[in-house]
């Protein structure tokens, strides 16, 4: 059935017929409940409490059950919305769960994690009527975690066991949602992380606050149940080859070996003692649990912290600095809150945290004591200029105008490049000068014809979503290519 | 010592590469060279002297204990060919990693003089196992109760002086490494010096093991451990391992206190 077969269906017409367009777009958006934030600040517990089934439901009203569905454009996965949110609006709770896993592996994740104002809601048809969108990463959440806490999560079907061996390089979003695409065909599937955790970033790299790591966990018992491997502390190139795994029987190879590599600044001082990248610094405390008493791990907890960036993954340091007692914990970026690419959500939140915004600025130098540890840092006063290439307006220096603000940690958090251990040790692949895998955009197949690739080791820093979306792309690729390969 | 089962690393490992260790579910991960491995029982051998809890965890495992989690073989493996005559400078702790890399520049035809030091004769370690693989071994000790006292640059300018020598490696504390390779600049002589500085996860993901080699921050996990000795900045590596020292201090005694040893 296509999705204008499905809309046809009696139940969708009746539901959409029993209230006026008006009186849908009348209701006001939903408020996601959250922890109060003088209190949120000094735990590690998730910031929002999810919404009731009562308010999911209203918030299901809002939906227009559009002819055209224009926010599925903007879901780099194509999940069904309008469907999905219409059994919500119905009381059919598990219903919409499984309507989300027929197109997403992680809809617990997504719903959480996704930047909605820049995907699927900016496309929701309310936008153009100057009203606020339908809150659908709210509502996915919501029938997400309706199905985990009603225990009764839907088995996906299985094929029969077809005997053939995959191997999956990474076990982050992309790895996952392969993994899981994969199994479900029958094929007998192996995924190897370099790491002593399962997840990626899931796990390393998003915090606790913003993503439970419990969760993370179901979906990972969700792949084991439908037959997936997976192998800790195995470095492809390293401990195996993929000529060994190739030797070894597997007929094809995914790679999701994410952007592990961070970016410095290559400033003054950028060695100090305290200064350090947002992956250390995340890796410390979400990994290893540095910050807990127990934990060999060390971790310094700064008074004054200072994170360099304006995305996702400097809201994660800043408001993990103030969870872990920073009077100050402060955001200095090159550019104005505008541009930040951050999730909105994040920078809302973070600023109800009293996260202090040094926008426009630009750190230029770190200054030390006389036992290396950094103790001031220099910024530079900037202002917007043109547009440039990614459309943003680009930020120019103010001459001659600088800050110098006392802090004792330093957080750099200016992106990241493709995790280089793959690229190095697979001979023929193609690479770019950014150290990204070249694929074919339709298949993900690289220019070794075993080896498929996706997320950010082909995207750069992408998004969880879109690294999903690789790995379902490339498994039903290999699928064919390996048929192919048998007639 | 610690021989460990590890086939898969045992096999793909070369001179020169490392592994991750964790001991317990809330341990932290450290680097430890590969000293030795044996194909045929599949198991590698660690070299491993206590320095703080998390070597101290590793050395307090009996027999037959398992290390919770291990990964490797990490970082580039030593470039090794015929450069003629190669002093190896080793102190403490830097004679374990050392060991390979002496075994592979002898198979490859090197004439190699071991230089072994420590502050005295308890702390040299391994010396049997060089003797059988190198040429010569100088052994060197700070109060002079075993073999010739002094420090290891005194051992190895000794060799400088006294015959034309290829290339110099060294391990061992930063601060020996640096002097070693002063005096290796002075004399003109090619120095590798293998960095052991703070790491976290060890597969270039994190950035603390950061090194600034020529002016350029470089990566001790992915781009070394080895590294053009005389381009290396030992004095900001030297602050930069001191950077935990006060925490790590507060965690021992804890440790100290929690199993009553002293
Ligand atoms: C702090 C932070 C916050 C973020 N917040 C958001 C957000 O709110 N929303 C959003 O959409 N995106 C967010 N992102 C981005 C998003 O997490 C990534 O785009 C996504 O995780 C990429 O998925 P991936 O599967 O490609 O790689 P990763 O999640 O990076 O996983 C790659 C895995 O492969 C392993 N690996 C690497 N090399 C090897 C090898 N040779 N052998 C075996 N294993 C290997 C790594 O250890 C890692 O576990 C955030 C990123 C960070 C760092
Ligand atoms: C590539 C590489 C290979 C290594 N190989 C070996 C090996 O074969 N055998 C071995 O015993 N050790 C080796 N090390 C060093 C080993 O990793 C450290 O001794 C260990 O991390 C210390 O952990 P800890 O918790 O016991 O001590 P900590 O509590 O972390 O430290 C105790 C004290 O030692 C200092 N310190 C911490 N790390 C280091 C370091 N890397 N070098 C010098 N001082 C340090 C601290 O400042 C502190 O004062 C290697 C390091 C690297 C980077
Ligand atoms: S997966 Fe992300 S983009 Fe797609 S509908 Fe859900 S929240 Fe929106
Ligand atoms: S565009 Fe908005 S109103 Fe229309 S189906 Fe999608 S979510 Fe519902
Ligand atoms: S140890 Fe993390 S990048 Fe080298």
């Amino acid at each position: 059935m296509n999705i204008t077969e499905e809309r046809a269906l009696p139940w969708r017409a009746e539901l959409r017929n029993s209230m006026k367009a008006k009186e849908r777009t009348d209701i006001p958006r939903v408020e996601m409940p959250a922890q109060d934030p003088k209190v949120r600040c000094t735990n590690n517990e998730e910031v929002n409490y999810g919404l009731t089934a009562e308010k999911a439901m209203q918030e299901a009203k809002r939906c227009l059950d559009c002819a055209n569905p224009t926010c599925m454009e903007g879901c780099p996965v194509g999940i069904y919305i309008p469907k999905f949110i219409k059994h919500i609006e119905k009381g059919e709770f598990l219903e919409a769960a499984k309507t989300l896993k027929e197109t997403s592996a992680l809809p617990a994740v997504c719903g959480r994690v996704c930047p909605q104002e820049k995907q699927c809601e900016a496309k929701c048809v309310h936008l153009k009527m100057k009203k606020e969108s339908v809150a659908i990463g709210h509502l996915e959440r919501f029938a997400a975690d309706y199905e985990r806490e009603s225990g009764n999560i839907s088995i996906p079907v299985v094929a029969e066991p077809n005997g053939m061996k995959i191997a999956v390089v990474g076990s982050g979003p992309a790895g996952l949602s392969f993994a899981g695409d994969m199994a479900k065909m029958g094929y007998d599937v192996t995924v190897f992380e370099a790491l002593h955790e399962i997840g990626g970033v899931l796990k390393y790299g998003i915090p606790e606050f913003r993503l439970p790591n419990a969760f993370v966990d179901v979906e990972i018992d969700n792949l084991r149940a439908i037959g997936v491997k997976f192998i800790t502390n195995c470095i492809i190139g390293r401990t195996i080859t993929i000529e060994e795994l190739k030797a070894d029987g597997f007929k094809g190879v995914f790679v999701g070996s994410g952007a592990g590599l961070p970016r410095f600044m290559n400033i003054k001082g950028e060695n100090l003692v305290g200064v350090m990248s947002s992956n250390e610094y995340l890796t410390r405390v979400n990994l290893m649990d540095a910050a807990s008493p127990d934990s060999d791990t060390p971790v310094f907890l700064g008074k004054k912290v200072a994170v360099i960036g304006g995305g996702n993954t400097a809201m994660d340091s800043v408001r993990t600095a103030k969870r872990l007692g920073a009077d100050r914990a402060i955001i200095a970026y090159r550019r104005s809150e505008e541009e930040m690419p951050a999730r909105l959500e994040e920078v809302h939140h973070a600023k109800e945290e009293g996260i202090e915004f040094m926008t426009l600025r630009n750190p230029i130098e770190f200054i030390g004591n006389d036992q290396g540890r950094v103790t001031h840092m220099v910024l530079q006063v900037m202002e917007l200029g043109e547009p440039d290439a990614s459309g943003r307006r680009s930020p120019v220096e103010v001459p001659g105008k600088t800050e110098t603000i006392e802090i004792d940690e330093a957080i750099v958090s200016v992106g990241v490049s493709p995790n280089p251990l793959i690229p190095q040790s697979v001979m023929g692949l193609e690479i770019t000068k950014w150290g990204t895998i070249v694929v074919d955009n339709d298949t993900m197949q690289s220019a070794v014809p075993i080896v498929f690739a996706g997320g950010d080791i082909v995207r750069g820093g992408a998004t969880v979503i879109l690294a999903m979306g690789d790995g379902r792309k490339a498994a039903a690729a290999m699928d064919k290519w390996i048929k192919q390969g048998l007639s | 010592m610690f021989e460990v089962e590890a086939p898969l690393i045992a096999k793909s490992r070369k001179a020169g590469h490392f592994v991750m260790v964790k001991v317990g579910e809330k341990g932290e991960r450290i680097p430890l060279t590969i000293a030795d491995a044996d194909l045929a029982k599949g198991t590698i051998t660690l070299v491993v002297q206590k320095m703080g809890v998390s070597s101290s965890k590793l050395c307090n495992l009996a027999e037959g204990e398992f290390i919770t989690d291990m990964v490797g073989p990490l970082g580039k493996a030593t470039h090794i060919e015929k450069f003629g005559t190669v002093v190896c400078a080793c102190g403490g702790v830097g004679t374990a990693p050392m060991m390979p890399i002496v075994a592979a520049l002898k198979k490859a035809g090197n004439r190699v003089i071991t230089v072994l030091a420590a502050r005295n004769k308890d702390l040299i370690i391994l010396e049997e196992q060089m003797q059988e693989l190198s040429d010569e071994v100088i052994v060197m000790t700070d109060d002079g109760s075993y073999g010739v006292k002094g420090l290891v640059t005194n051992g190895v300018e000794s060799v400088i002086q006294r015959e034309k020598v290829d290339l110099c490696v060294t391990i061992g504390p930063a601060i020996m490494m640096k002097f070693v390779s002063l005096l290796t600049k002075k004399y003109e002589v090619p120095t590798l010096a293998s960095l052991n500085t703070i790491m976290v996860d060890g597969t270039g993901m994190c950035g603390a093991c950061r090194v600034s080699v020529g002016g350029k921050t470089r990566f001790v996990c992915i781009d070394g451990p080895e590294f053009d000795a005389h381009q290396v900045d030992f004095d900001e590596m030297l602050m930069r391992l001191g950077g935990y020292r006060d925490i790590e201090r507060e965690d021992m005694e804890k440790m100290k206190c929690a199993s009553g040893v002293n």
